[in-house]
């Protein structure tokens, strides 16, 4: 009779050799799509620009709470996907670099005051950066590769880096946690005017 | 005793070091192998991303209405898609699947709101965009070619997702669980959107 612990050990052995495998991908996708799934993923977090806005806002809905801290990473994708869809219709929109700054700015300052204004006024200024962010995905899209996998890599990433923000913000239930995030918003905020310098020079 | 276990343990390792030798040739080009057409049909739905988002959002939407609405789509789902899958295969002819955007966006943005559709609407959307993207399935298979049972098999995957997804979704009761599952649908409406976006491109 084994014992429950040596049935798990053989198990957990069997399972990590069938990982071993050494087989040759040869799996029947249309040309590109696993190409365009990673460029999609790696997309959002290949600039730093992107990267800190998307925590700021998963930081600042974490201070606010229920129901910002879930109503911000539900409304970011969607208007994000309309900015990104105008950058793939090719519809002009100036200022796009100085607008993805100033959301680093604004973001950051927020998270770092502590920010509270209403909860429509936070999803419309949130909204209204992510039209800058999306856009700008969009008009840098690559040629030629698949339209859902690109989408659906590059919108999970944002929602991810938006998950890493609120769990980073979680430690708003301490006092320690309330000042450390008043400090992440600040560099947030100066990297905001970083990239906002670079726009200028 | 202890001898004995450690031998059976010994073995066990030996055997699946033994199998690390296994010669086995990556033949993953389903034409190639030959699965037949009900595993084809089977590996249609789970290798193409525009069928398995859709019946994944209506699983979700489902299961976020409860028990009753789900049975009705676990059913409803797969014979609507094999009624227009088989409408398909003879009166349709094989086209892209732009429209396909709209699935995304319509499930997507009801999973985000969390709307409140009684069974009978779930079950008339169930109908209609399983019998939607049926018709784009079975209008790309080859009828005189066991067309029949790759729909068989396409069916059979569908009722397989669904009741996964809808008994994962049913019992959830924390909130920020229910939240998760209403984020999964902001970023199936924001892909929808981006899709729509490559559409118009």
């Amino acid at each position: 009779m084994n014992s429950p612990k040596e049935t798990t050990t053989r198990f957990v052995t069997l399972l990590l050799t069938f990982f071993l495998y050494a087989q040759a991908v040869q799996a029947h996708v249309h040309k590109g799509e696993a190409v365009s799934f990673l460029s999609g993923l790696k997309h959002p977090i290949s600039g730093l620009d992107h990267v800190v806005a998307m925590i700021a806002v998963g930081l600042w809905g974490a201070q606010l709470g229920a129901p910002a801290i879930w109503v911000l990473p539900v409304a970011f994708p969607m208007v994000m996907a309309m900015g990104g869809m105008l950058g793939l219709l090719g519809v002009p929109l100036p200022g796009m670099e100085i607008g993805i700054a100033a959301s680093a700015i604004l973001l950051g300052a927020a998270v770092m005051t502590e920010l509270r204004p209403p909860l429509a006024l936070a999803a419309g200024l949130v909204g209204f950066f992510a039209i800058f962010h999306g856009y700008a995905h969009g008009s840098e899209l690559p040629a030629g590769e698949s339209g859902l996998l690109y989408s659906i890599g590059f919108v999970m990433a944002t929602g991810c880096l938006h998950g890493v923000g609120i769990s980073i913000g979680l430690v708003h239930r301490w006092n320690w946690g309330q000042r450390a995030l008043r400090v992440a918003g600040a560099a947030i905020a100066l990297a905001g005017m970083f990239f906002m310098w670079r726009v200028f020079v | 005793m202890m001898c004995a276990s450690k031998h059976r343990r010994s073995i066990t390792l030996a055997i699946a070091l033994l199998s690390l030798l296994l010669p086995v040739r990556a033949e993953g080009h389903l034409p190639t192998i030959g699965l037949g057409p009900v595993y084809d049909g089977i590996f249609h739905l789970l290798l193409s991303p525009e069928d398995l988002i859709p019946v994944i959002a209506l699983a979700l939407l489902a299961g976020q209405r409860g028990a009753g609405s789900s049975r009705r789509v676990l059913w409803v789902l797969p014979v609507a898609w094999f009624a227009g899958g088989f409408t398909g295969m003879f009166i349709g002819t094989p086209r892209g699947s732009a429209l396909t955007c709209f699935s995304f966006l319509l499930l997507g943005g009801l999973i985000a709101a969390n709307a409140k559709l009684s069974v009978s609407l779930t079950t008339a959307l169930a109908a209609m965009l399983g019998f939607f993207h049926g018709y784009l399935n079975g209008s790309g298979i080859n009828r005189f070619n066991d067309g029949t049972y790759a729909l068989v098999g396409l069916a059979l995957a569908v009722f397989v997702v669904v009741a996964l997804f809808t008994s994962f979704v049913i019992p959830l009761r924390r909130q920020w669980a229910l939240i998760v599952v209403r984020v999964a649908g902001s970023w199936i409406a924001a892909s929808g959107l981006l899709m729509l976006g490559w559409a118009l491109r």
